[in-house]
């Protein structure tokens, strides 16, 4: 399969984790043997890390979640940069996200929690503690609109007429 | 039969009376009675206009750009499309002289051949086509002649069959590839061949190139770029199925000066100019939209393919259409005709897809699929297709 073949699967797989394999080929014009050792390919390459579902959590009863966006500053080590420090805040299971900033801040982390007093306590136990982190600031998230591409919420309304020129 | 009676009978125009209404209209009627019909008869993108576009209109409509513009359009957005023109396809044509903004294509094409046929012309008409095409021949007066296409040229025009329809009074050609229905399109080396008949005889060209952006294998061809051709092509082109903004109403027509001339007499005194508010949104689509275009670009092509390797499989035999976004497979395999086809198949299954012959000679024998429909939409279809398909067919079991 060639590499622009490769980013179109790639795309169809980050729009529909689930597609039908032979739906997925016929999409590709590609054999379906050819597409299931891409995908096997890609895997095992790391290229494809999860097939994940992006869940309206605020639908389902009990299971509403709180997160936050915490800008932290840090002192970077020698020779290892940022990099220490940034692994060592991806290993809390609270964190969901990490990135490495520019501006006025270091690294911006996404933490989601049951409650806002976990994602509080968080903050304020284990990442101001951290010898590096020089300060943090805490973005309580209040409602979510857009989320990977995705828009929460939008009616999905055919405005066309059935039958058009 | 009473003098009022007979007064209303002939109050209409000849030209208007000899023209029928578009095939369309009469499926659409019976298409849109139905409930839970997936509809593959739509010829328009299934996206929205881009944000950034329909954002550029309410600010302009904020800042109070309501007033007319000038006839051939903001002069700025005929520099963008100009500019656009020469970027995507290599062809230059000038702001100020050889562009003028229209309502759509569709009243591109109705200046083009307003303003350069007469009665007694003879325009030829690559068929299966678009369905406004004869129409607005007629109304011009002159006669629309059907040049054919078919499956055993993935529905190009060839110079034989092209040489074989022009007689004395050949005046014009309308092209039309990327193609609505067959979704046919004409490589450069394909054009040429073309074009060195049209230039023999001597034919003006109206090449409505709408579905430009919609071409998946090969970058498209625009007809003035092959040589010789631009002093004798009137280019006609929009916004509406790249940008996906049909409901705009806005397009465009690029020809030589005193072609453009004549069209914008047309123009000033039948229409003035095109929306203002969607002229704003045009310029800004030009400016961002191309991100939004390629996008769209991408989502056609993986449904193409698709839709075009099901109905294959099915057993309704259909060429990959090199553009625009429909399918246009062959129901041969059913024993009906495309009529009755898409009528049972709507009644029967609730799919609705156009019937071939709508577009004229050469339609006959195929229905038209809009890929324009999301995936999900579109696999029920493909899953419906087949059950009526497999009803339909008669198996000879023993061979």
């Amino acid at each position: 399969m060639s590499k622009e073949q490769e980013t179109r699967l790639l795309r169809i797989l980050e729009q529909n984790g689930r597609i039908d394999t032979e739906v997925l080929a016929k999409m590709l014009d590609e054999d379906v043997e050819t597409v299931i050792q891409t995908i096997n390919r890609l895997e095992d390459e790391h290229v494809i890390l999860s097939y994940a579902a992006v869940i309206n959590w605020n639908k389902v009863e009990q299971e509403s979640q709180v997160a936050a966006m915490i800008d932290v500053k840090v002192t970077p080590q020698r020779g290892v940069g940022f990099d220490e420090v940034a692994n060592r805040i991806q290993r809390f299971p609270e964190v969901s996200a990490l990135y490495l900033m520019s501006g006025t801040y270091d690294l911006s982390v996404m933490v989601e929690g049951q409650t806002m007093e976990g994602v509080a306590r968080f903050v304020s136990d284990k990442l101001s503690t951290l010898d590096a982190v020089l300060s943090t600031t805490t973005h309580f998230r209040l409602k979510k609109y857009k989320h990977d591409g995705i828009v929460f919420g939008e009616d999905e309304k055919d405005r066309r007429m059935v039958v058009s020129p | 039969m009473s003098m009022t009676a007979k007064k209303t009978n002939n109050r209409l125009s000849k030209a208007v009376t000899s023209i029928e209404p578009s095939g369309i209209r009469k499926f659409f009627e019976l298409a849109s009675t139905m409930e839970d019909c997936i509809s593959l008869g739509v010829g328009e993108p299934d996206f929205v206009t881009p944000w950034n576009v329909r954002e550029a209109c309410m600010t302009s409509l904020e800042q109070g750009y309501t007033a007319y513009t000038a006839n051939a359009g903001l002069l700025e957005l005929r520099m963008a499309i100009s500019d656009y023109m020469e970027d995507a396809f290599d062809v230059t044509y000038c702001p100020e002289e050889e562009i003028i903004v229209t309502v759509g294509a569709s009243e591109a094409i109705d200046l083009a051949v307003r303003a350069t046929v007469d009665p007694g012309d003879e325009v030829l008409v690559v068929t299966p086509s678009f369905v406004s095409y004869s129409p607005l021949i007629t109304l011009a007066g002159a006669t629309p002649v059907p040049v054919l296409t078919d499956s055993s040229t993935n529905f190009k025009l060839t110079a034989e069959r092209l040489e074989e329809a022009i007689t004395d009074r050949s005046r014009a050609i309308i092209l039309s590839f990327p193609n609505n229905p067959t979704g046919a399109v004409m490589t450069k080396a394909e054009l040429e061949a073309v074009a060195h008949v049209i230039q023999k005889h001597d034919l003006l060209v109206f090449s409505d190139e709408i579905y430009a952006e919609l071409s998946y294998d090969e970058p498209h061809t625009a007809f003035s770029s092959i040589n010789d051709m631009k002093d004798r092509t009137i280019l006609i082109n929009g916004f509406s199925k790249a940008f996906a903004m049909t409901g705009w109403r806005l397009g465009f027509v690029c020809a030589p000066k005193d072609i453009t001339e004549a069209m914008l007499k047309i123009h000033q005194y039948s229409l003035m100019c095109a929306p203002t508010q969607a002229q704003h949104g045009a310029l800004e689509a030009l400016r961002s939209g191309g991100d939004e275009v390629k996008k769209m670009v991408e989502s056609y092509y993986s449904r193409r393919n698709y839709i075009v390797n099901s109905l294959n499989e099915i057993g309704l035999s259909c060429h990959m259409p090199g553009g625009s976004f429909y399918a246009f497979p062959s129901i041969e395999a059913t024993g009906m005709d495309d009529q009755t086809f898409a009528e049972k198949l709507l009644l029967e299954e609730k799919v609705a897809v156009v019937p071939g012959s709508v577009f004229g000679e050469g339609g006959e024998g195929h229905v038209r699929c809009s890929y324009a429909t999301g995936m999900k939409q579109l696999q029920t279809a493909v899953e419906r297709i087949e059950r009526f398909v497999k009803r339909h067919t008669k198996t000879n079991l023993s061979s």
